[in-house]
């Protein structure tokens, strides 16, 4: 090996903040000159920050914002303002040399793999080490490695046509990390992927999180996908993050609007079609009240209809419900029609023991 | 057909394929980085510089528009300065060269632009300069492309070169238009076209298989 990988920590860096979130985004802003004059605004006041070995996923429906701000992490696109600091230098300060070696230890994968078609799974692996100057006998036994660690050891020389959707994006992280980068970008990487292998991929990106201890910032408008690998998430909408932090807490007790939304593609939210059409804003006389429960952690398996009938004598009319698992934490919701004269004790009743309601409306 | 008509032929297909070899040879050359430049020195683009690329891009459409028998006569001065007369088979290759530059330039950009942007960007986020993105990324992504482009142009300079015998360029056009027209010897005019179709099919398929062999975005069977 004739390239230093560490380059980061070269003196030509200037060191900015100690070292315990990778990536962080200060007060940055972007905004576009628009094509009839009017600049358009993509991100506005972001403040993010990515702890060393974590995975966080930004989730945003199109257009808000979210491919603006992962592309500002490798300076693939410049912030109008604010700082972007990786691993302690400021990406966006950085002239375009010192960030082509700084863009080497942040890697990152695409929705549509972007693997060249001309070259096979091991040359397309090898391509960012000759980029870097390594030496042929390096490059072959870094290559060697990595493709042992997608599993396509035995794909190294067929061409991207050859593969299918999975095996391409393995070929995509194997060349992510072929120069060993710190953090890991993943730009909707599994979008284009049915749901069994988008399973496969998000278990070999959890995986490298926690075998290599590689940071991962993902975005991805797929509540799934941040469910089962993410431990931070932050909600973006119209260039702004609107929520952020732990996922359990953000998915269980969700604050905005938005939010909800991700979450009501969930199976078991939605309300059934025949009670939506009959909702109500106020209460009827003699009707019911549709409450939705929200089970968190060590409640989430409690059998607490059964002691409201039993403590209260209050029926529940279950109507939806799910129980499930979300950063590896069980948590359910429950959509119960309640009487309305019971409403409130069952209300407090439920809150007593710590389980989350919102009262959705009335049916007759 | 007399030994000496065969002989004819064979001398005069002799020059052609030399004039054609040397002036597409040359004009990729030059017109292989022109075409790279024109793909990548638009706006945003990997070597932006727009107002450059404009001027480029007239400088070569005058010299596309401009008829070849006109740029062939408008050029002598240059030619003689170049190859030291304005007659024969040498100083057909200048014309040759001069006109097929542009053109190959125009069929390299395109096959450059046809190259999947994802790829550049993928290229810059793992720290590729311009000059690598080129050479390990653009280049060889478009070279099926670059590759049928060239066949194209050289099926066209085979054209050019028999127009170039109406001017004293040597090869199978002069000679066709010296033995068939003048002399009123129709074996010898057909004989000449026969001769240059099958060369053009040569080239063409020669092309064709090699640019299908280079293009792994097809499985092949």
């Amino acid at each position: 090996m004739n390239a230093p990988l560490g380059y980061l920590g070269d003196q030509s860096f200037q060191r900015l903040a100690p070292v315990e979130s990778i990536v962080r985004l200060e007060g940055v802003s972007k905004v576009y000159p628009g094509r009839h004059g009017e600049p358009v605004t993509a991100l506005e006041s972001i403040d993010l920050s990515v702890p060393q070995g974590s995975v966080l996923g930004v989730i945003g429906r199109s257009g808000a914002g979210k491919s603006t701000l992962i592309r500002l992490v490798n300076g693939l696109d410049r912030p109008s303002s604010g700082r972007v600091i990786v691993d302690g230098s400021d990406i966006a300060a950085l002239p375009e040399t010192a960030l082509r070696h700084a863009r080497r230890s942040i890697g990152m994968i695409f929705q549509h793999f972007n693997l060249l078609s001309s070259r096979t799974a091991g040359d397309n692996i090898a391509l960012p080490l000759e980029v870097a100057g390594f030496d042929r006998a390096a490059i072959v036994k870094r290559v060697a490695e990595l493709l042992d660690l997608v599993g396509l050891s035995d794909k190294k020389d067929r061409y991207p046509s050859e593969l299918s959707g999975g095996q391409k994006q393995r070929v995509g992280i194997a060349r992510a990390l072929a120069t060993s980068p710190k953090v890991l970008l993943s730009d909707e990487a599994t979008s284009a992927l049915d749901p069994e292998t988008t399973r496969s991929i998000l278990d070999l990106l959890t995986r490298i999180n926690r075998e290599l201890g590689l940071t991962i910032l993902l975005i991805t408008h797929e509540m799934a996908v941040i469910r089962s690998i993410a431990k931070e998430v932050a909600v973006i909408e119209a260039g702004r993050i609107v929520e952020q932090g732990d996922v359990f807490d953000v998915f269980t007790r969700p604050q905005h609007d938005i939010t909800r939304s991700f979450l009501a593609d969930e199976a078991g939210r939605a309300l059934p079609l025949y009670v939506a059409n009959r909702l109500l804003d106020s209460p009827v006389s003699g009707g019911q009240a549709v409450v939705r429960i929200g089970f968190r952690g060590p409640h989430a398996t409690d059998p607490v209809l059964a002691r409201l009938a039993r403590d209260l004598n209050v029926e529940a009319n279950i109507l939806a419900g799910s129980v499930d698992e979300i950063a590896g934490r069980p948590c359910g919701t429950l959509v119960v029609g309640i009487a309305e004269h019971a409403l409130e004790a069952t209300l407090g009743f439920l809150e007593a023991r710590g389980l989350d309601t919102e009262v959705i409306g009335h049916v007759a | 057909m007399s030994p000496e008509m065969i002989r004819l032929i064979a001398g005069a297909t002799g020059e052609t394929l030399l004039m054609v070899a040397i002036s597409a040879g040359i004009a990729t050359l030059f017109g292989l980085p022109l075409g790279v430049y024109l793909a990548t020195s638009g706006k945003g683009e990997l070597y932006a510089a727009p107002w450059v690329n404009r001027v480029l891009g007239v400088i070569v459409n005058a010299t596309r528009s401009t008829p070849f028998i006109i740029l062939v006569v408008a050029i002598i001065p240059f030619t003689r300065l170049i190859a030291g007369t304005s007659i024969g088979t040498n100083a057909a290759i200048v014309p040759l060269t001069i006109a097929a530059i542009p053109f190959i330039a125009r069929l390299i950009e395109a096959a450059i632009r046809e190259v999947d942007q994802g790829l550049i960007e993928a290229a810059r986020a793992f720290g590729a300069s311009p000059l690598q993105i080129v050479t390990k990324v653009l280049i060889p992504e478009a070279l099926p492309g670059i590759v049928l482009g060239l066949t194209l142009a050289v099926v066209s300079l085979i054209g050019f070169s028999a127009m170039v015998g109406a001017v004293g360029g040597g090869g199978l056009g002069d000679l066709g238009i010296r033995y068939g027209y003048q002399r009123f010897m129709p074996e010898m005019m057909l004989a000449v076209v026969v001769v240059l179709i099958v060369l053009v099919q040569l080239v063409q398929s020669v092309g064709d298989r090699l640019a299908r062999h280079l293009n792994k975005r097809i499985r092949h069977a």
